[in-house]
């Protein structure tokens, strides 16, 4: 059901972990819906430099996560916030219409994280 | 990959080759229609009896109780809404439980539409209903109790002979899911006072899409699928030849061989569970410790979510199932995982592994060694897990 992308995305998932002096971090869902995704962000001078996740979720939203931080890196936070779900669908040849919701989740997880980040620099 | 081990027979069982053998012949050599009166017909129709009666015997029924379906949910919502119907002017009530089946689940949530009312019992942590529960539901218009008689998903076995007495004595018709049951659990029908079973063969080594419904001689009971003659005039619809013959061959074989089969299932999941919750911290068995299905095992393995643990699976080989929510398609995790109390976070990292014929020793031990490679590396990237490796491990 899932396309041999998610499937890639899933079985070797890109930016795993975690960053200890993150410049931003955001952290969506919950575990009673069944997916939760948290980004650290490593900002310099507007541009991404470093992004790792975490995910607590199905096949869709480990994949979603990985793509998610493949598209951001090197970004500046601007393009970064212009991220959308459909984008993230898109970049992996498309997911089953039970599992749109799951990818949500990774354009919200960038757009909370860049707000931290914002926040904690007077933005 | 190459390796692929089955853990999935509570979903569906192969067709064991003596039953695929019985069953050839009647596709091409004997398929006349059983209503013929000509030899081809009377060739079909002694073989649809042959399995009738082979299907009595393992229930202690009579084979005029036997009536042929298209698998169990079929025989789950003849018997529910036939008995509804039947004697609505008797009472509206039906109890039933939290646990069943979406066979039952849902057709009962129908009949609420209709204008019956329904009990849905709770269970307690381990799925197990109550008899106080059940005796104080009881109503001057109770019409049916059905309780399953094995759960599908954490494997727990009810107290089907107690609930048979209170049924008999408060007069009320008692129906069985015995689905999951038949060919793991003796079930004799007349000791227990069951007034109607339902039975799928694919569950018991036997094809899919056919079944059967035992009805207690004298249940006043309406008919589900209307049109021709056939069963009696109870069921509509000319026979799957085919099917039923493969049904009867695979509950002939189901009931004798039962006790060398449990002492199979059993020593293989013994090994299994121990095996499991020696090697994986942060783990739950669901279900009954001992009023279990032999072949069943269910954990939750806490911080990680059942779909990723099954895909995880599938590559490398093993076939299981999982009741989280992600794998349902829906928001929420399985309805049975949340009546045994287990928040909705940890319901979503359950998975039922459930053996049979052809697993061996050696399964289990190829399980115990990828299992917990895989659950480390899920909870290594779990944003839940942190916290525990963090706080109070
Ligand atoms: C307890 C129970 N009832 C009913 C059914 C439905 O049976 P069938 O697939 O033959 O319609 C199943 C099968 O999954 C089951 O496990
Ligand atoms: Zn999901």
């Amino acid at each position: 059901m899932y396309s041999e992308k998610v499937m890639e995305h899933f079985t070797t998932p890109r930016n795993v972990g975690e960053i200890k002096d993150a410049d931003g971090i955001g952290e969506v869902g919950n575990a009673k819906c069944g997916d939760i995704m948290k980004i650290y962000l490593k900002i310099e001078n507007d541009i991404i430099k470093d992004v790792k996740f975490k995910t607590f979720g199905c096949g869709a939203a480990i994949a979603t996560s990985s793509i998610a931080t493949e598209l951001i890196k090197g970004k500046t936070v601007e393009e970064a916030l212009k991220l959308t779900n459909k984008a993230v669908v898109e970049a992996l040849d498309g997911l089953p219409p039970q599992k749109i919701h799951c990818s949500v989740l990774a354009e919200e997880a960038v757009k909370a994280a860049i707000e931290d980040y914002k926040k904690k620099h007077n933005k | 990959m190459n390796k692929r081990i089955y853990l999935d027979h509570s979903a569906t069982t192969y067709t064991k080759p003596e039953v695929l053998e019985e069953m050839l012949p009647v596709f091409n050599e004997y398929f006349g229609n059983p209503s013929s009166i000509y030899s081809y017909g009377r060739e079909a129709k002694r073989l649809v009896d042959k399995a009738r009666d082979r299907v009595a015997k393992a229930l202690n029924a009579l084979p005029e109780e036997i009536f042929f379906t298209a698998g169990g949910s079929e025989a789950d919502n003849w018997a529910l809404r036939g008995v509804a119907y039947a004697n609505k002017e008797r009472g509206n009530h039906i109890i039933t439980s939290k646990i069943e089946h979406h066979a039952i689940l849902h057709t009962c949530q129908q009949l609420e539409k209709e204008g019956f009312k329904v009990t849905y019992l709770p269970v307690d942590k381990y799925g197990m209903v109550s008899l106080e529960d059940l005796k104080n539901s009881i109503t001057d218009e109770t019409i049916l109790i059905s309780i399953m008689y094995a759960n599908n998903e954490i494997g727990t076995i009810q107290p089907i002979d107690e609930i048979g007495k209170i049924a008999k004595e408060s007069k009320i018709y008692f129906h069985t899911d015995a689905v999951q049951a038949v060919g793991n659990i003796k079930i004799d029908v007349k000791e227990q006072n069951i007034d109607l079973l339902s039975l799928s063969a694919h569950k018991f080594y036997g094809p899919k899409g056919v079944g059967a419904l035992y009805i207690k001689k004298g249940t006043r009971i309406t008919n589900l699928i209307t049109g021709g003659g056939q069963e009696r005039g109870r069921r509509a619809g000319t026979e799957n030849v085919p099917g039923i013959v493969g049904l009867g061959k695979a509950i002939e074989l189901a009931t004798e061989n039962i006790d060398s089969y449990n002492e199979k299932l059993l020593k293989l999941r013994t090994k299994l569970i121990n095996g499991i919750m020696e090697r994986i911290p942060y783990t739950l068995v669901n279900g009954h410790p001992e009023k279990r299905l032999p072949g069943n095992a269910n954990f939750c393995f806490k911080y990680i979510e059942g779909e990723s643990l099954l895909l995880n699976l599938d590559m490398k080989g093993i076939a299981a199932s999982s009741g989280s929510a992600c794998t349902s398609g829906s928001l929420d995790p399985s309805h049975v995982l949340l009546a045994i109390g287990l928040p909705h976070e940890i319901a979503h990292g359950s998975l039922r592994l459930t053996l049979g014929e052809e697993n061996t020793e050696e399964d289990i031990d190829y399980v115990l060694e990828v299992l917990p490679e895989i659950v480390q590396r899920l909870r290594d990237m779990s944003p839940l897990y942190e916290k525990v490796k963090g706080g109070n491990q």
